[in-house]
C-alpha cells in the first residue's frame, strides 16, 4: 500500500514532467493542453505493444493518453536472432531502446511487471504500484508451458538447456555452446506442437546452426525433433533446404515429440528415440502471456485469447483488449501480424474514443522471411482480410512463397527488419 | 491516495463530445506528428480503412512511406511516401496482373482490390517525405531477460 502511494506521487511528478514537455515540443497545439479523451494502458512494449502506442498517438492526434508497462529497459528483437546463433548477426544488432518510440510520441513508460488486472475496477496493479484505465491492451507475448517438460522449468536447467525463443541472453548462451561444441558434436534441437510463435522460426534454426557446422564443424549434426506430422511453414523450401544444401547435416524427424529431457546429461526421450545431445535446445509449448491466463482472458481447453477481431477486444473480458502472439487468430503469430493487429485496434480504439464505429471490414500484409543461410533468405507473404461470415481475418487469394531462396531476397530481409524496427521503435 | 486519473486528469466527462470538440480544433493546425492526410480524415472524410492498411506496409516500407532501407538498384524497399498516384498504380496493378516483374510484391498486389490499390496510391502520395535512417542498435545490458 505505502509502496503504491510512493510509486505514484513520484511517478505522478516524473510523468507531469513528461507532459510539460509534451507542451514545449509541439508548442502551439491545442492538443498538448486539452485533457486526454480516455486513457490506454498497454501492457508489454514488444511488437504490439510499442506499435500500438505509436498509432494511439499517431491517429488520435495526441488527444489519447497512453501508458505502457514494460519491465526490460531494452527492446530484443526475436527476428534475426537466428542469425546470431549462426554467427552473422550479435545480439547487440538486435538490441535497442524506447527513448525515440517514448520521446517522439509523448508515450508514458512504466518499467514495471503487471501482476493482476481487475477488470471491474478498471485497473491493474504492478509490482510496485497500480494505475486505472479505460481501456486497457494486453500485448505480453508467449508463456512456456512447462507441464509436459517440469525438468526444464528452472533457471538452472534453462542455463544448461536455454529455450532461446525470446531474444537475449539465451540466445547468446546457447550461441556459446555452439562456438565451444567440437567438431563431430551433435545439436539436438525441437519444434513444439502448433500453434506456437513463428511457425517458420525453429526450421529457420535448424538451418542457421546447420550453415554454422557446414563452415566451421563439417561432421557435427543437427537433430530436429518435430512434434508436428509435418514441417508447418515453407514446407517444399524447407525440406529441399534440408536434403540438399545441409545433406549429412540436418536430420529432420517429423512426429517425434519430446517427452522427457534429462538435464545433466542432455539427453532427450521421445516415443521413439532416445538422444543424448552435446548441444540442446528445447523450445516449449506455448500459450498465452501469463498475465493474459492470471486474468482469465483464455479458455481453460485452449490457451490462446478470443478477441472481435475489428476492434481485438476480448470476447470474455469488456474494454481489455488483446494484441500479438497471444490472440487466438488461427493465422501466423509473427511480428508482422502483431504490428498489424495494433494498427487495427489503435484505429478501433481512436473510433470508439470518439463515439463512432470501427472500419468494419480491415485488410492487412504479413512478409515473413526465413534466412537458410547466413546470406539468403526466402519468403511468405499474403493479404488477410476480415471476413464477415467468418468473423475473422482470412488469407486473401495470390499469396505465396518464394521460387527459392536468394541472397536478392536476404538483403530485403535485412530492409525488412530496418524498416519494421524503426515503425515500431521510433 | 487514490492512483491514476483522479490524481493526473479527471478525463471521463471529456469522452465524446470533448473528443469531437478536440478533433475540431485540431483539424485547423498543422500537428507536430501526423499530417495533412490524416487532419483532414478527422475533420470530416476519415479512410480509416486505407491509413490503417497503408500503415501494413510500413513492416517493408517505413511509417507512412517512408522507408529507411529503399535499394536504388532493383526499387525494392521503395519510398512510397509522396510516390505519384499514377506511378503507383502502375506497378501494382503490374504486379497483380503479373506484366510487371516481382519478388514478393505480386504475393501483396494479388490480394488487394483495384479500390484499394488507387486509394492507397492517393494515400501515399500525399504523405510527406522525410529523411529517416535506419535506429541505431546497442548492447545488450546485463540486467536483460
Ligand atoms: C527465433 C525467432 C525468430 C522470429 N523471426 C520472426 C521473423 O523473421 N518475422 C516475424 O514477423 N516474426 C518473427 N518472430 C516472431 C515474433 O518475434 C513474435 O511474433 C512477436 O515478437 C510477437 O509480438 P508480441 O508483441 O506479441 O510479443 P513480444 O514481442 O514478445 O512482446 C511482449 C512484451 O510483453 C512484455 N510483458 C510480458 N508480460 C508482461 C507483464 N506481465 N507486464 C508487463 N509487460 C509484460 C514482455 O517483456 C515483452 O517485452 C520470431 C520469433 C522467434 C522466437
Amino acid at each position: 500500500m505505502n509502496n503504491a502511494n510512493h510509486f505514484n506521487r513520484r511517478d505522478f511528478i516524473k510523468l507531469a514532467g513528461a507532459a510539460s514537455a509534451l507542451l514545449i515540443s509541439h508548442n502551439g497545439f491545442a492538443r498538448a493542453t486539452k485533457p486526454p479523451v480516455g486513457r490506454v494502458v498497454i501492457i508489454g512494449g514488444g511488437y504490439a505493444g510499442a506499435t500500438v502506442a505509436k498509432y494511439l498517438r499517431l491517429w488520435s492526434l495526441g488527444s489519447v493518453e497512453v501508458i505502457v508497462v514494460e519491465p526490460n529497459s531494452q527492446f530484443v528483437s526475436c527476428p534475426l536472432s537466428n542469425l546470431v546463433l549462426g554467427g552473422s548477426k550479435s545480439i547487440n544488432d538486435l538490441t535497442f531502446d524506447y527513448d525515440a518510440l517514448k520521446n517522439n510520441h509523448g508515450i508514458k513508460w512504466v518499467q514495471d511487471t503487471v501482476t493482476a488486472i481487475d477488470a471491474s475496477a478498471k485497473k491493474i496493479t504492478m509490482l510496485r504500484g497500480e494505475l486505472n484505465y479505460d481501456r486497457l491492451i494486453v500485448a505480453p507475448g508467449v508463456d512456456f508451458n512447462y507441464d509436459t517438460l517440469p525438468t526444464l522449468l528452472s533457471a538452472e536447467a534453462q542455463q544448461q538447456i536455454p529455450h532461446a525463443w525470446k531474444a537475449g541472453w539465451q540466445t547468446v548462451n546457447l550461441r556459446k555452446q555452439l562456438e565451444a561444441m567440437p567438431d563431430g558434436g551433435v545439436f539436438v534441437m525441437n519444434v513444439p506442437k502448433a500453434p506456437y510463435r513463428c511457425p517458420p522460426g525453429p526450421y529457420e534454426r535448424a538451418c542457421q546452426v546447420a550453415s554454422y557446422f557446414k563452415a566451421h564443424k563439417p561432421k557435427s549434426k543437427v537433430i530436429v525433433l518435430d512434434a508436428n506430422a509435418e514441417i508447418i511453414s515453407k514446407k517444399g523450401l524447407f525440406t529441399k533446404v534440408f536434403n540438399e544444401t545441409y545433406a549429412g547435416i540436418v536430420d529432420y524427424r517429423p512426429d517425434n515429440a519430446i517427452t522427457s529431457v534429462d538435464v545433466a546429461t542432455k539427453t532427450v526421450s521421445t516415443d521413439f528415440d532416445k538422444i543424448k545431445a552435446d548441444v540442446l535446445n528445447v523450445i516449449p509449448p506455448q500459450r498465452a502471456g501469463k498475465i493474459a491466463q492470471i486474468a482469465n482472458l483464455t479458455e481453460k481447453d485452449y490457451p490462446w485469447c478470443d478477441v472481435n477481431f475489428l476492434t481485438y477486444e476480448s470476447k470474455l473480458v469488456p474494454n481489455v483488449h488483446v494484441l500479438g502472439d497471444s490472440v487466438a487468430a488461427g493465422l501466423p503469430k509473427s511480428a508482422h501480424m502483431a504490428t498489424n493487429q495494433a494498427k487495427v485496434c489503435a484505429n478501433a480504439i481512436v473510433q470508439l474514443f470518439s463515439g463512432q464505429a470501427p472500419d468494419p471490414a480491415p485488410v492487412f500484409a504479413n512478409t515473413c522471411y526465413s534466412y537458410v543461410t547466413d546470406k539468403s533468405a526466402m519468403h511468405v507473404a499474403n493479404v488477410y482480410r476480415y471476413d464477415e461470415g467468418k468473423k475473422m481475418m482470412i488469407s486473401a487469394e495470390g499469396g505465396g512463397v518464394s521460387m527459392s531462396p536468394s541472397e536478392k531476397e536476404g538483403a530485403y530481409a535485412v530492409a525488412w527488419a530496418q524498416n519494421i524496427w524503426a515503425d515500431t521503435l521510433t | 491516495m487514490k492512483p491514476t486519473q483522479n490524481t493526473w486528469f479527471k478525463n471521463t466527462r471529456f469522452k465524446n463530445t470533448g473528443f469531437l470538440t478536440l478533433l475540431l480544433t485540431t483539424s485547423v493546425c498543422i500537428p507536430h506528428i501526423g499530417n495533412a492526410a490524416e487532419v483532414s480524415a478527422f475533420s470530416g472524410t476519415p479512410n480509416i480503412h486505407i491509413r490503417q492498411l497503408a500503415a501494413s506496409c510500413a513492416a517493408c516500407h517505413g511509417t507512412q512511406g517512408n522507408s529507411v532501407a529503399a535499394k536504388g538498384d532493383d526499387g525494392a524497399n521503395a519510398v512510397l511516401a509522396g510516390m505519384a498516384p499514377a506511378e503507383f498504380t502502375e506497378k501494382m496493378l503490374g504486379f497483380k496482373d503479373g506484366s510487371r516483374k516481382a519478388t514478393v510484391m505480386h504475393h501483396h498486389a494479388k490480394g488487394l482490390t483495384v479500390d484499394e490499390i488507387n486509394l492507397l496510391a492517393v494515400y501515399f502520395s500525399q504523405q510527406k517525405q522525410v529523411v529517416t535512417k535506419a535506429l541505431k542498435s546497442q548492447i545488450l545490458k546485463a540486467d536483460h531477460e
